[in-house]
């Protein structure tokens, strides 16, 4: 199937803490394709965040392989995966991880600096990107003066200004009140469907994740077949 | 850089608390180190400029300073005559014989004095200093008790100035004149008549030394061979210059204990700015985690806190400079163990001593920066995320 964007294969991610061992992830197997908006839910500990750090390369699994149009991710060295995660994945953390110091002009040019375009490129395809998210009259501001929506937008232009294949999100509105988490839900789902973006997002809000197209439960590291979901859901 | 520089200025100027802290003690480090360089830089060009390049200065075999050499006038119309020797345009040789001893002055911040030499000579030895001049007043006159002081020991003695009398021994003698030796050591000393002092000092038959100008850079190795190798002269010959540069080593005990000064301070500043840098690694951990999530890689990482830590000594580094340039052209003294009297000299800071010392603080950036730069790198971003 060539439309298979992530395919992840008996995934399983241990962690081993004194003498104790935490199975944060066991025997996932996942396949998504292209053009899909899959949300994560489960409890807290079920996982959620260790399947998509595992699928950013941001750390190695126990055993399985996870591989990315193709490329398994265990296979490429440290400045390999540095690149492929610049050009490929774009990440929406819960606490939006903006760099204080930067505008948000400049947070969001940030990823282009690995890139081969000139600085008039890169700030052309930046003020796009922001635009995009409805904050083109916030260039200048640093993150200290943004609200918290505005925050998680400017992430989400820093994380599209590369226009990766596929964006992921770890409870992007975790942080927000209910209006600025509307906005940032309606802007994933306007990527995943205008720009045909490969979307996975963790969500704790059974709401949020109504906007994907399908949900995916974890439970105890266990990701449930399709369609099944835990007792308590 | 991948890494925009402005993330780390920026980066700075918000902890500008510590910024300024940690470069202040960069500063103060540079400063030590480039007072010491200045000192021996200003003594140094003093003594080197002092001269004229094909000038010899003959001295008794075995002395080692003009202080401890002996002249006899017999001597000196043997030396004068030899070949190789320059002309005054009245067809004089360009030969002088000077006598030279010590006097001590009094100064506000020396209440004891202070040893400068005093040096008798005739207007052929003063017409051979071409770039000693007399600034204020007017040259001594032969017979007279009547002396000129160089602008060195002028500016630092209230009691040379002109129409002062200074007590010395036999007599009293009159500052008549400010001498202008440029840079040169003749600003530290005093100049007289050669008859009125060796009659004071009862010396008229022990002088000290003869100042010599070549015709040219061979008739002066020429010279020097001529007459240190003339067994009945007895004598030494050197370059002048040769001869106030080997007085450059007055300088060396302060120039050591500058020195070693400064690299312990050095050594401080630099855990200082390795304790900033560590401490901006771990306040950052989250951003460092970010960075390497957008696609920054490792060595992108450490390359980003070197020039952190490294722009960070780059501004000790200049107001280290800063505070060091008020000390350029400041006029100080220095005890020589050749002349057993002060070398009066300007501190001199040059661009590059400024530049030494930008680069004295880059160092310790550079090793204040290593290893936190390396544990910034070596972050697992999932760990690096969590904190905080
Ligand atoms: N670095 C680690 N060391 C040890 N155990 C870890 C580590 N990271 C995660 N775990 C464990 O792995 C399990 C899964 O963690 P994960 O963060 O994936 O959960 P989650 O589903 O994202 O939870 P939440 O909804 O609270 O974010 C948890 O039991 C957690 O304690
Ligand atoms: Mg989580």
């Amino acid at each position: 199937m060539s439309d298979v964007v992530i395919q992840a294969n008996n995934l399983t991610k241990e962690y081993v803490r004194d003498e104790f061992r935490v199975m944060a992830l066991d025997d996932a197997n996942l396949q998504v394709h292209q053009g899909e908006f899959i949300a994560l839910m489960g409890p807290s500990g079920s996982g959620k965040s260790t399947l998509l750090h595992l699928m950013a390369a941001m750390d190695r699994p126990t055993s399985g392989s996870i591989s990315v149009f193709g490329q398994n991710l265990q296979t490429l060295s440290d400045a390999e995966i540095a690149r492929w995660r610049n050009t490929h994945i774009g990440f929406v953390f819960q606490s939006f991880n903006l760099i204080p110091v930067l505008t948000a002009m400049e947070n969001v040019e940030l990823p282009l600096k690995l890139t081969k375009l000139n600085k008039t490129q890169r700030r052309e395809q930046a003020k796009r990107a922001l635009e995009l998210v409805g904050l083109g009259d916030r260039l200048g501001h640093t993150p200290r003066q943004l609200s918290g929506g505005q925050e998680q937008r400017v992430a989400i232009a820093r994380a599209i200004v590369t226009d990766p294949d596929v964006i992921l999100a770890d409870e992007p509105t975790g942080n927000l009140d209910a209006a600025s988490a509307r906005d940032v839900l309606t802007l994933l789902g306007r990527l995943n469907k205008e720009f045909n973006k490969t979307l996975i997002m963790v969500t704790h809000d059974p709401g949020a994740a109504k906007t994907a197209s399908k949900i995916r439960y974890l439970e105890k590291g266990k990701l449930l077949p399709e369609g099944q979901k835990p007792a308590e859901y | 850089m991948k890494i925009p520089i402005s993330y780390n200025i920026r980066n700075l100027i918000a902890r500008r608390t510590t910024t300024i802290m940690t470069a202040l003690g960069i500063a103060l480090t540079v400063a030590v180190l480039l007072s010491v360089f200045a000192l021996v830089e200003g003594l140094r060009s003093s003594l080197v400029s002092t001269g004229d390049p094909l000038n010899l200065l003959v001295t008794r075999k075995g002395s080692t300073a003009e202080l401890n050499s002996s002249m006899t006038p017999e001597q000196f119309q043997v030396i004068k005559v030899k070949p190789g020797i320059a002309k005054l345009p009245n067809g004089e040789p360009m030969a002088s014989l000077e006598l030279v001893t010590v006097i001590v002055l009094e100064s506000p911040d020396n209440p004891s004095g202070i040893n400068i030499t005093m040096r008798g000579l005739n207007l052929t030895g003063a017409a051979m200093r071409e770039s000693v001049k007399v600034s204020e007043g007017r040259l001594f006159q032969p017979g007279k008790r009547e002396i000129v002081v160089g602008k060195g020991v002028a500016k630092r003695y209230p009691t040379a100035r002109i129409g002062s009398k200074i007590d010395l021994g036999r007599g009293q003698w009159e500052v008549v004149g400010i001498l202008d030796g440029g840079r040169s050591a003749s600003n530290s000393e005093i100049f007289c008549d050669l008859a009125q002092l060796a009659a004071d000092q009862n010396r008229e038959t022990g002088l000290s030394s003869v100042l010599l100008r070549a015709t040219d850079e061979v008739a002066k190795q020429a010279l020097i061979n001529d007459l240190t190798s003339d067994r009945r002269l007895n004598v030494d010959a050197v370059s002048e210059r040769a001869y106030y540069e080997s007085q450059t080593g007055a300088a060396a005990p302060i120039q050591f204990l500058g020195i070693f000064v400064a690299v312990i301070m050095s050594i401080g500043s630099s855990f200082a700015a390795m304790n900033t840098m560590y401490a901006a690694v771990a306040r950052r951990a989250p951003e460092i985690g970010t960075l390497r999530v957008l696609g920054f890689s490792k060595p992108g990482i450490l390359a980003s806190f070197m020039i952190e830590s490294l722009l960070l000594s780059l501004l000790g580094g200049i107001i280290g400079c800063l505070l060091v340039l008020p000390l350029n052209n400041f006029t100080t003294g220095i005890g020589s163990f050749t002349t057993f009297s002060e070398i009066t000299f300007d501190f001199r800071i040059t661009p590059e001593i400024m530049l030494s010392g930008i680069i004295f603080a880059l160092v310790m950036g550079l090793i204040g920066g290593l290893f936190p730069a390396f544990s910034a790198a070596r972050k697992q971003i999932l760990t690096a995320l969590k904190q905080n």
